[in-house]
């Protein structure tokens, strides 16, 4: 999360509450709801390796409220994040795994494993159709999140297929 | 609970060429009336050959079809031809719509052959190509239409004469995504009706509606289950944002 919270706090000084409403406010229905505490403790991490800094604010009948904006270093650790490569989302695959080394196990043999797996996918793109279903087309964000995750679903579909030609 | 369709050690053996090929080797299946079944598999797998024999458009070499308690295998080509038009709607893989015909009178056709009255024929025919998004092609020519629309409209004329039950191999083969959803959505409020639905499909998406999957390899099921429905309405456990 440390370069989501670096990015907000690029347009912006902000308190940790902000950044979790703005965080559910860009991403939409889509976005796994960002736990507070988990960005209070992120907010820390920064602040302690020198990325953000915070000045406590008065606020009246309340207690101080810390405000966090970026440091120069900040700013260089985002453009970093943002200029690397992306890693691809398959590098590892644990259920391939499996499927190479059970055989040798004796406990499950190839073909129950790949159909079991089939419809373990079939069963998550059936929840995406849902989630989809349920958002506002006009949330483009939380929409294309959700139809990415179906193509990537699509391509495990598809890549089981061959395993299930070329093994089984 | 009664089965709609039925097939016992159902055999399908092509003979025509050099060798004997053996698509479809021994398949058991019930469909339970309302019941939505996807057929998935390795191109080659038999997924046609099966669907094609359950619709009666192909025969079967050696086994039992039954459809709504009738065993209709050994059925005369023509008494197969009048059931199917009242019980069977069918969307192939390579559309075939009548090319001289408008795409209003493609879709009309079944229900007036299935005997509904043209006047709820025509209601049915609207209602589809409108939820299909294509009410105002109705009086286009299938040729003037791009193979996506085709596709739609085989759909609409599959559903036309309200079958027992709609049999259809690949039926977004040709559909681009935004078409494939409009596909979707009518797909899942026909089944939410109680319409009885087997179909090959390759898009997961598609499949994901279905109740049951069923999976072809080598002309035999290697496995057929539910496809399990988690409800979690939130995006947390499917999407993991880094
Ligand atoms: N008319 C035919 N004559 C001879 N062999 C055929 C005929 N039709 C299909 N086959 C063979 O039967 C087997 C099953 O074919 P089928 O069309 O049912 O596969 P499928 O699972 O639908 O594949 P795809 O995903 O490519 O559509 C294949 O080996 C195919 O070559
Ligand atoms: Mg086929």
């Amino acid at each position: 999360m440390r370069p989501h919270l670096l990015a907000l706090l690029a347009k912006e000084p902000a308190h940790g509450y902000e950044l979790k409403q703005a965080l559910e406010q860009t991403f939409g229905s889509a976005y796994p709801s960002p736990n507070i505490g988990q960005i209070y403790v992120t907010l820390g991490r920064l602040e302690k390796d020198g990325l953000v800094r915070s000045v406590d604010v008065e606020q009246s009948n309340r207690p101080n409220k810390k405000v966090y904006y970026l440091t120069a270093k900040g700013r260089d650790a985002l453009t970093a994040w943002v200029e690397e490569p992306t890693e691809g989302p398959r590098v590892r695959d644990e259920f391939f795994m499996k499927l190479v080394l059970a055989p040798l196990t004796g406990i499950a043999d190839r073909m129950a494993l790949i159909s079991r797996q089939r419809r373990h996918y079939l069963s998550l793109m059936a929840d995406l159709n849902d989630l989809l279903s349920g958002t506002d087309p006009r949330d483009r964000v939380a929409g294309l999140l959700i139809e990415g995750a179906m193509l990537h679903l699509q391509a495990d579909l598809d890549w089981l297929e061959r395993c299930q030609e070329d093994l089984a | 609970m009664s089965a709609v369709l039925k097939a016992v050690n159902l055999v399908k053996i092509y003979s025509g060429g050099a060798l004997p090929v053996p698509a479809v080797r021994g398949v058991d299946l019930e469909v339970e009336e309302g019941e939505f079944v996807a057929v998935m598999g390795p191109s080659g797998s038999g997924k046609s050959t099966l669907v094609h024999m359950l619709g009666g458009l192909d025969t079967r070499t050696s086994g039992e079809i039954w459809l709504d308690g009738k065993r209709v295998d050994t059925l005369s080509e023509s008494a197969w031809a009048l059931l199917r038009r009242e019980k069977v709607g069918f969307v192939f893989q390579f559309f075939n719509l009548v090319a001289n015909m408008t795409v209003a009178d493609n879709v009309e056709l079944p229900a007036l052959l299935a005997g509904i009255s043209p006047k709820e024929a025509r209601e049915r025919r609207e209602s589809l190509l409108a939820a299909l998004n294509l009410g105002d092609r109705a009086d286009a020519a299938p040729a003037q239409l791009s193979g996506g629309e085709q596709q739609r409209v085989a759909l609409a004329r599959a559903l036309a004469n309200k079958p027992s039950v709609l049999l259809a191999d690949e039926p977004t083969g040709n559909l681009d995504s935004r078409n494939t959803r409009d596909v979707l959505r009518l797909l899942g409020e026909v089944h939410k009706q109680g319409q009885t639905i087997v179909m090959v499909t390759h898009d997961a998406r598609v499949a994901s509606l279905a109740d049951r999957l069923v999976s072809l390899f080598d002309g035999q099921i290697v496995d057929d289950g539910r496809i399990t429905r988690r409800r979690t309405g939130t995006a947390g456990e499917v999407i993991d944002l880094r």
